[in-house]
């Protein structure tokens, strides 16, 4: 997953090409429901960006807690892997899962060195090269 | 001057993957061919599984195999010997497959044969229960497998896997009487990580619930051909 988030940036960078730009955090927002382990993201974030670009760009992830929907109900609960993921109000399997898949790239703070700073840009979805 | 700035992208990381695991999907459509994404820990029973299957339903379907697992040499050989066409993708020691390499191993496929002759494509994946998961490799099916020699409470500690999958397969049931596992829990985790998915009981060994398994993969291939561009959720 590293990699993907190495991919990611590096397609950021390119959007501000000819400048480049000095991160200095990278907020990253971790579903617990995923095969993520933040605290060993953060440690093979730290290796693979020492010496590129983005040396000394501080990776801060948040958590997004696993939330389901009791189908039967449509009440959100917390699913526990202790008591099977089940909902606590109708016993029910969890079938939807609202929030705890998230593995995205929430913000980046940066700065450029030059004194040329240009607007800050939208940055939309790269579009489909396949298309 | 250093003028602070912040761009809120609302990214997802695995959106590049997703995007080339569409862009496999769409010719595995164009194709009619179905691609099954088999995966699981190191030694469940991947290769054995394929080796029965591809034995057992090579005069019905036509097939081919892309390989990532290659453990030994001798996987694929185990492969090849039963007339199925098997091409490895190279990984260099990736922990899962991703959909550039499976896009990679379509085109070594693709000079041996023509694609669209085929009714079922297999590929097994890189031997490891996290993951794989994660990455979408253009795949119609995802199909996991666990060992009775895994434990029971393997679901619960590798819940992404086994949520994600479409149907899981409980292998090795011939130890059984041999282990202090109970089979029937196995199913209980499995169905509370995941309540949709088919669930069958395998052996390779004796080829107890083969039967079973291979009609689900019938019912796969008929509701893909009657419906090739629906996309799977
Ligand atoms: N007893 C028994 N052993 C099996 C069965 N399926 C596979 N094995 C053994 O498990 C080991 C790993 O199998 P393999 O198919 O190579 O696993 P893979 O790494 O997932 O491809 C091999 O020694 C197989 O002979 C089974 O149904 N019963
Ligand atoms: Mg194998
Ligand atoms: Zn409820
Ligand atoms: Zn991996």
């Amino acid at each position: 997953m590293t990699r993907c988030l190495l991919l990611s940036m590096d397609e950021w960078r390119r959007q501000h090409s000819p400048l480049v730009p000095k991160v200095e955090r990278v907020h990253l927002q971790v579903g617990t429901f995923t095969c993520v382990e933040p605290d060993q993201l953060v440690v093979t974030w730290g290796d693979a960006v020492r010496g590129s670009w983005l040396d000394g760009a501080e990776l801060v992830i948040e958590s997004v807690l696993l939330v389901g929907r009791c189908v039967p109900c449509q009440a959100t609960y917390r699913p526990d892997p202790s008591c099977g993921f089940r909902s606590p109000c109708c016993d029910h399997p969890m079938e939807e899962i609202v929030s705890g898949r998230e593995l995205r790239i929430r913000s980046v703070a940066y700065a450029f060195a030059d004194q040329a700073v240009p607007a800050p840009a939208a940055h939309p979805p790269a579009p489909c090269p396949a298309a | 001057m250093h003028m602070p700035l912040e761009d809120n992208l609302g990214l997802n990381l695995l959106a590049a993957n997703q995007h080339r695991a569409d862009h496999n999907r769409a010719h595995f459509d164009a194709w009619k061919l179905l691609c099954l994404n088999v995966m699981s820990s190191p030694g469940a029973g991947k290769t054995s599984l394929l080796e029965r299957s591809l034995a057992a339903l090579a005069s019905r379907w036509s097939m081919a195999v892309l390989e990532g697992d290659m453990t030994t040499l001798l996987d694929a050989e185990r492969l090849e010997a039963v007339g199925i066409p098997v091409v490895p993708i190279t990984t260099g020691r990736a922990c899962h497959l991703d959909a550039a390499m499976v896009s990679g191993g379509l085109k070594l496929l693709q000079q041996r044969l023509d694609p669209a002759d085929l009714d079922v494509l297999w590929v097994e994946n890189v031997g490891n229960l996290v993951c794989p998961a994660e990455f979408a490799i253009g795949e119609h099916r995802k199909v996991a497998l666990l060992s009775v020699t895994e434990g029971d409470d393997k679901p619960l500690k590798y819940p992404v896997m086994f949520r994600e999958a479409d149907c899981v397969l409980i292998t090795k049931v011939d130890l059984l009487p041999h282990l202090p596992v109970d089979v029937e829990r196995i199913e209980v985790h499995i169905r509370q990580v995941n309540p949709a998915a088919a669930v069958f009981r395998l052996s390779a060994t004796s080829g107890e619930g083969f039967e079973a398994w291979h009609g689900w993969l019938a019912d796969q291939l008929t509701a893909f051909r009657s419906a090739p561009a629906l996309v799977h959720a």
